[in-house]
Order: structure tokens, then sequence, then C-alpha cells
């Protein structure tokens, strides 16, 4: 119980900076708007539709890279990951606040991102945002664990896509097979065994790298 | 001393008897590869390659594999030395996976016609994991060296671990929206001289592998032994 308090404050807290800076939020839905323009141009006409499908997978992982490049930020100023660390919590619980966080983020980009897909392109199916959905619980989890690392080294915004994409290879083909396909379910059961698996391994993995 | 020799038996045996047995062999795989194993009936001369591009993957895979190993020991056992052995295997394996992707790189024009194929699922998750290894590197010189360093890097190569299976089930998937297998290595069953020779090949790659690693990790140890002499002497 004590555990659910700790990450509920973590998250909340991630939330009211964000309500109160708004740093991070409009700078992804700008970004992913202006991207979801550029596809427009970077589709000659004789482009399907299944092919603006597998760009807005593009367009969802970059965003999402956007916003984890951020999401430590607040904690490395004035040493706050420190106190974090130190203080009496599991030290998962700052992992899952955070995901939490990025994950509201990424949902609250996405309400405007796909009716604004649909709009400019082709409608989307209950497959393609279930997708969206167990994609999001992937993107967060691992995404929020490399962010940490990236935040420990030297480079820190450079490094995260580097470490990031090779992992996001799977929930892109998941993803969009679950876009495209007649029979999404296979697809989402994969994408739910992705979420699964890193999930547990970064919950139990975190304490490592916030620690030495 | 933290860089103390492990004690397990097989790091007892001596670096130059490993290398001599490892060239010794290559030696004799190249033999039996090119001259003893009969020609195949479909692909002709090309298909030699295969008594090296396959024990090179799975001598990478098992390169991964042992790196993890040590970096899960790094995590649990918190000794200095498993963080070293770890980064050596991961750097043998990322020269392996190379290795794989410019052999099979070779094999796939001498079949195909083409360079690169993307119907390869092998070659497929090979360049997803060179991409993930080479950040490992990346990650692992961008952070000061000490023990948040040791942890990074051994949470990063458990992720390879985690990532292989993952991938590999993931490029499966991604046949059948992106497009379906067309050609297949399933030829026909080996002989027993080919079989023999492969499994002389896979040994060879792996003694070689093993003794490239000793050697490096030799080669480091003493980098930072003499390091530690150095600033003990200033």
């Amino acid at each position: 119980m004590n555990y659910l308090a700790d990450v509920t404050a973590l998250a909340r807290k991630d939330l009211r900076l964000e309500l109160r800076a708004r740093d991070t939020l409009p700078a992804m839905l700008l970004f992913v708007l202006s991207t979801l323009v550029v596809f427009h141009f970077a589709l000659p006409t004789g482009a399907d539709e299944v092919a603006a499908q597998g760009l807005l997978w593009v367009a969802l992982v970059f965003t999402a890279l956007l916003g984890l490049a951020r999401a430590w930020a607040p904690e490395r100023e004035d040493g706050a990951l420190e106190g974090l660390v130190l203080a009496p919590s599991d030290r998962s619980a700052i992992w899952l606040g955070k995901s939490a966080a990025v994950f509201l983020f990424l949902v609250a980009i996405e309400l405007v991102a796909l009716p604004a897909f649909a709009l400019f392109f082709s409608p989307l199916d209950a497959g393609a945002v279930l997708g969206v959905l167990l994609a999001n619980v992937g993107i967060c989890a691992v995404g929020t664990l490399l962010a940490a690392m990236a935040a420990a080294s030297r480079t820190r915004e450079l490094i995260l896509p580097l470490l990031f994409l090779p992992l996001a290879i799977p929930l892109v083909v998941g993803g969009v097979g679950a876009s495209v396909s007649t029979e999404p379910g296979r697809y989402l059961a994969f994408l739910g065994l992705y979420d699964a698996v890193f999930a547990i391994l970064c919950w139990a993995s975190f304490e490592y790298v916030v620690s030495e | 001393m933290s860089t103390s020799s492990p004690n397990s038996s097989a790091s007892k045996i001596p670096v130059p008897a490993i290398a001599a047995t490892a060239a010794a062999l290559v030696g004799l795989s190249i033999v039996l590869a090119l001259v003893v194993a009969p020609e195949d009936a479909d692909q002709g001369i090309s298909q030699r390659i295969f008594y090296f591009h396959v024990p090179i993957a799975l001598t990478a895979y098992a390169a991964f594999g042992w790196g993890a190993w040590k970096a899960l020991l790094v995590l649990w056992k918190r000794e200095e030395r498993y963080d070293l052995e770890s980064y050596v295997a991961i750097h043998q394996g990322t020269i392996f996976g190379a290795l794989t992707l410019a052999t099979g790189s070779i094999w796939a024009k001498a079949s195909w016609g083409h360079w690169w194929v993307w119907d390869s699922n092998q070659l497929v998750l090979f360049l997803v994991l060179f991409l993930f290894y080479s950040a490992y590197f990346m990650l692992r010189f961008s952070i000061e060296e000490g023990p948040r360093r040791e942890n990074v890097s051994a949470v990063y190569a458990l992720f390879g671990v985690a990532l292989i299976p993952v991938s590999f089930l993931a490029i499966r998937l991604a046949e059948d929206f992106i497009h379906p297998t067309t050609f297949t290595r399933d030829g026909p069953q080996m002989t027993g001289t080919m079989f023999f020779t492969f499994c002389v090949c896979w040994l060879s790659i792996s003694l070689l592998a093993y003794a490239l690693y000793r050697v490096e990790l030799l080669g480091k140890r003493l980098d930072s032994n003499l390091r530690e002499l150095r600033e003990a002497l200033t």
C-alpha cells in the first residue's frame, strides 16, 4: 500500500511540474503535428495508405524520444535524484512513478495525434488504437530506464536514441502489424509479451542504475 | 587485489596453449571446409562459407550470453573483475557479430545475387543486435569509471539477452506484413562428412573466440594494473 502511495506521489509531482512549467507537452505536441505534415510531403502520389500507417509509428516513437530525453531533467537539477534515492522508499517506485507520468504524457499527445492522423491520412481501426496503448507501456517502461542511464552519462540526450531505437524495433513491428493486419490479435499479444518481459526487467534493475 | 585472475578451472589453462590449439584447429577447419567436405549439390562452392558463417554467428550469441552472465555477477557479487570480463565478452561478441554480417552478406551475394536481403531473419537480427551492442560501447565510454558505470553497463548487457529472443520473434512476425519468405536455407540434410566438418569448425571458432577473450582480458588487466602502479608512484 505504501509502495503505491509512493508511486502516485512521484507521478503526481511530475504532472504538477508539467502543469506549472509546461516544458515538455507543448513541444511534443507541436513535434508530432509537424512530423505528420512532413509525412504528407514525404509520401509521393501513389504511396498507399498502408505506408502512412507505418510512418505513424515513426512519428510516435520519435515523439516519445523527445519527451523521454526531458524525463529526468527536473531530477538532475540540484541533485534531486540523490534525494529521491536516499528517501526511505523502494527505488523501483521512482521508476514506476516516472513511467506512469511519461505514459500519461504520451496518451495526452496521442489524443491529439491519432485524430489528426485520421484527418490527414486514413482512419485508424480498433487494432491500431489498442496497439498504440500497448506500445505506450513498453515505450515508457524501457524508455524511462534508458533515459535514467543516459542521464548518468556525459552525452545525455545524444545517446538516448542510440540506446532506445534498437529496443523499440520490436514495438514498431508489433504496432505496425496491429495497424495493418486484418487479424491484429497476435501482434497485440506480442506487444503484451514485450511489455511484460521488459517491465519486469526494468522494475528489477532500476535500483542499480541510480545507485552506486 | 580486485584484478586478480579468476579461479575457475578453464581460466587456469595458459593463454599461449589456448591460442596455439585454436590456431591449429582453425587451420584444420579451413582444410576440412574447403577440401574435404563434399560440394553441395544445389549451391556449389558458395555453400562452403556456411562452415564459417554459422559457427561465427553461434559464437557471437555465446559471447553475448557470457557477457550477460558476467553482468549478472557484477550486480550480484559486486566484484570489479566481472565488469571487465562482461565488457570483453561483449566486445568479442560484437566483433563476431560484425563478422556474421560480413560473411552472411557474402553468402547472400553468392546465392541470391544481392549483398543484403531482408528475407534472412538471422541477418536482420544480427543487424539489430549490432546496433544495440554498438550503443553499449557509446554508453560505457560516456560514463565516468566507477561503480555507476559498472552497474549501468551490466543492466544494459542484461537487456541484450532479453532483446535477442524478443527481436527474433518480432522479425518472424514482421515477415507476414513486410513480405513472405521466398528463400529458405533449409536445404537437404547434411551428410556425415559435412556435419563433422561443421562441428570441427564450430569448435575451432569457439576456441578462437575464447583465446581472443583471454588475450584481451589479459591486456586490459595489465593496463589497469600499470595505471594503478603509476598512480601509486606519483
